[in-house]
């Protein structure tokens, strides 16, 4: 199923906050991106989604002014980004993968230190950091050492430094990769916050379709170097086939039986297997598991599929993903 | 601010913070200043008889071993607090902050400027020290004040060379270790000039590469300059060395911070 990127829409009459025309990054003989063309309207959020290697972090290090790409041209925040590198780095924002904070400094001094190098008046650099502190729930922290601190609030500060210069356009890379689950909802929190309250465009990569359809008002999918699809969450999901239920009998016979029953399950004869869609929720469950009660049927195994990011792929990127990669299907066997 | 003071700011926003570093975790330099007074200690009190005699310096009082150990210790602080900065330099780099640092607008010169200027401070902290020590155990210079000032000019000047050069050494190191142990070499190479002997005592190749490596003209300009003894065309070479190591140490740092964007 061929994917078709669309133009993003938003606001036609405002300028996007990043455009990228034909970016390409090859290391030695290692194509890094083949060819990105991104158009990201001011004031949304952006995911780039993709497995390790895609290229993420690659793209964010080209448009972040870190690296110079091969070819290809790109516009952020209105400055070129090959002409005019220092219009765009007093522009923007980046959140890296690995926290990059001074981990010698305590939070504050590590505020402090940007509001110094964003050349704010020292009053004002006070004041900023501690309301970042605040807003971040990092006042208790602020005179501890950054090597003390948490992941999570590691990473906080992280961002909480990125906003000290009040940039238009936000990168963050992989903002939650290796957080526990609590410390990744706060930091969603705080990414909506940004949006919504300063109207700030973000740019951000992630390997969690979770995460993209969170936060991101449109998504563009990666695999090795190539977007392959763009779209909103929605137009996404469509693209991925929907959940299901997996039964496995031990004879033809009650195959036959529960096949009758579900109706509009699809059946396989060689694996004795019946795959009855449904979301994998506790309602299909407890549906799927009284029918087969009232049928007096017991299935040797039971298996519930959710689609996850490999089944985008496995729709975007055609067949299987590289040879010898493990089965990317993975099922849950309850 | 014109795009020079912005430069200037930021560079003392690095220095600020490389100081920070230094005052709170103190232990690096305390090691630079530890090592050059274990080694007066050591050569003064241990080896100093018998290289006193050695030499023809009349042991306690004028003309004794100690005044003529102490300018080649001194000199060898600059050198250890020096290669120090190849650690902080190579422990940003592995760390994400070079590249947050990379991605604001601010004087691409500062990070590096910052660290040179923040190691030789501590190198001249660390000097005095060493001087002070040299002074309590019996050193006894005969330096007037305008040759004190040219002395740490000299020796201020040898570490801005040195601390270039370590920069680079730890912009191209891969861990924190490596930029460690690269510049050790460079510790030791004043023992193989006239700091602790002169050098007509040595054989005939170890004589000759060490009356033209740079800390034996270095040496003996501290030494004229505090003991009084003749200096001749020394000053002129010691002055060409530190020059010379700041214009490569500097281009070449430059060029490695470059290219350690690409990576």
């Amino acid at each position: 199923m061929p994917a078709t990127p669309t133009p993003a829409p938003a606001t036609l009459t405002t300028p996007p906050a990043i455009s990228a025309l034909g970016l390409r990054k090859s290391y030695g003989d290692k194509v890094v991106l083949d060819g990105i063309d991104l158009r990201i309207a001011e004031g949304s959020v952006f995911a780039l989604l993709g497995p390790n290697g895609a290229g993420k972090t690659t793209t964010v290090e080209i448009l972040s002014t870190l690296i110079r790409p091969d070819a290809g041209t790109a516009h952020v925040a209105g400055h070129d980004l090959e002409r005019d590198p220092a219009g765009v780095r007093a522009a923007i924002g980046v959140t890296g993968q690995f926290a990059a904070v001074d981990q010698l400094l305590n939070a504050e001094e590590n505020l402090l230190l940007m509001a110094d190098l964003q050349h704010l008046p020292r009053r004002a650099g006070r004041r900023r950091a501690g309301d970042l502190l605040e807003r971040f729930e990092l006042t208790a922290a602020a005179r501890k050492p950054v090597s003390t601190l948490s992941g999570g609030m590691r990473r906080k500060l992280d961002l909480a430094m990125t906003l000290v210069g009040d940039p238009r356009v936000i990168f963050l890379d992989e903002p939650t990769t290796g957080l526990d689950p609590r410390s990744r909802r706060t930091m969603w929190e705080i990414i909506r916050g940004l949006v919504t309250e300063q109207r700030v465009t973000v740019l951000l990569t992630t390997q969690y379709l979770e995460e993209a359809d969170q936060l991101a008002d449109r998504i563009a999918v990666l695999d090795r170097g190539r977007l392959v699809a763009e779209g909103t969450a929605g137009e996404l999901k469509r693209l991925v086939p929907g959940g299901h239920i997996r039964l496995r009998f031990s004879c033809p016979g009650q195959l036959d039986t529960a096949a009758h029953h579900f109706g509009v399950a699809t059946r396989d004869d060689d694996e004795l297997t019946l795959r009855v869609p449904g979301d994998g929720g506790v309602e299909t469950l407890r549906a799927v598991l009284d029918v087969l009660d009232g049928a007096g049927l017991r299935p040797e195994s039971l298996t519930v599929h959710t689609p996850d990011l490999d089944d985008v792929f496995l729709t975007l990127t055609g067949a299987g993903r590289t040879p010898g990669a493990a089965d990317p299907r993975k099922e849950t066997t309850r | 601010m014109s795009s020079l003071a912005h430069a200037a700011a930021d560079s003392m926003t690095m220095l600020r913070r490389n100081l920070t570093h230094a005052l709170r975790y103190p232990a690096m330099t305390v090691s630079v200043v530890a090592m050059p007074v274990m080694m007066l200690l050591l050569f003064t009190y241990a080896f100093g008889g018998a290289l006193g005699a050695g030499i023809g310096a009349a042991p306690g009082g004028d003309g004794a071993y100690i005044d003529y150990l102490a300018p080649g210790i001194i000199l060898m602080t600059a050198t250890a607090g020096s290669v120090a900065t190849a650690v902080g330099v190579c422990v940003d780099m592995t760390e994400g902050i070079v590249n947050r640092f990379r991605t604001m607008s601010l004087s691409r010169a500062a990070f590096l400027t910052g660290h040179v200027a923040g190691s030789v401070v501590q190198t001249l902290i660390a000097l005095a020290l060493v001087i002070g020590v040299a002074l309590a155990i019996g050193f006894r210079p005969d330096a007037t004040a305008v040759e004190w000032l040219a002395a740490f000019g000299l020796l201020a000047f040898l570490a801005l060379g040195l601390t270039w050069l370590s920069a680079g050494i730890g912009l191209v190191s891969r861990t924190p270790e490596s930029a460690s142990n690269t510049p050790l070499p460079l510790t030791f190479l004043p023992f193989l000039g006239s700091a602790v002997v002169p050098t007509d005592s040595m054989p005939t190749a170890l004589r000759w590469f060490a009356e033209y490596q740079p800390f034996t003209p270095a040496v003996e300009t501290l030494r004229g300059l505090l003991m009084g003894t003749p200096i001749g065309n020394s000053g002129y070479l010691a002055l060409a060395w530190c020059a010379g190591l700041t214009a490569v140490g500097y281009l070449w740092s430059r060029s490695a911070f470059g290219r350690s964007a690409k990576r």
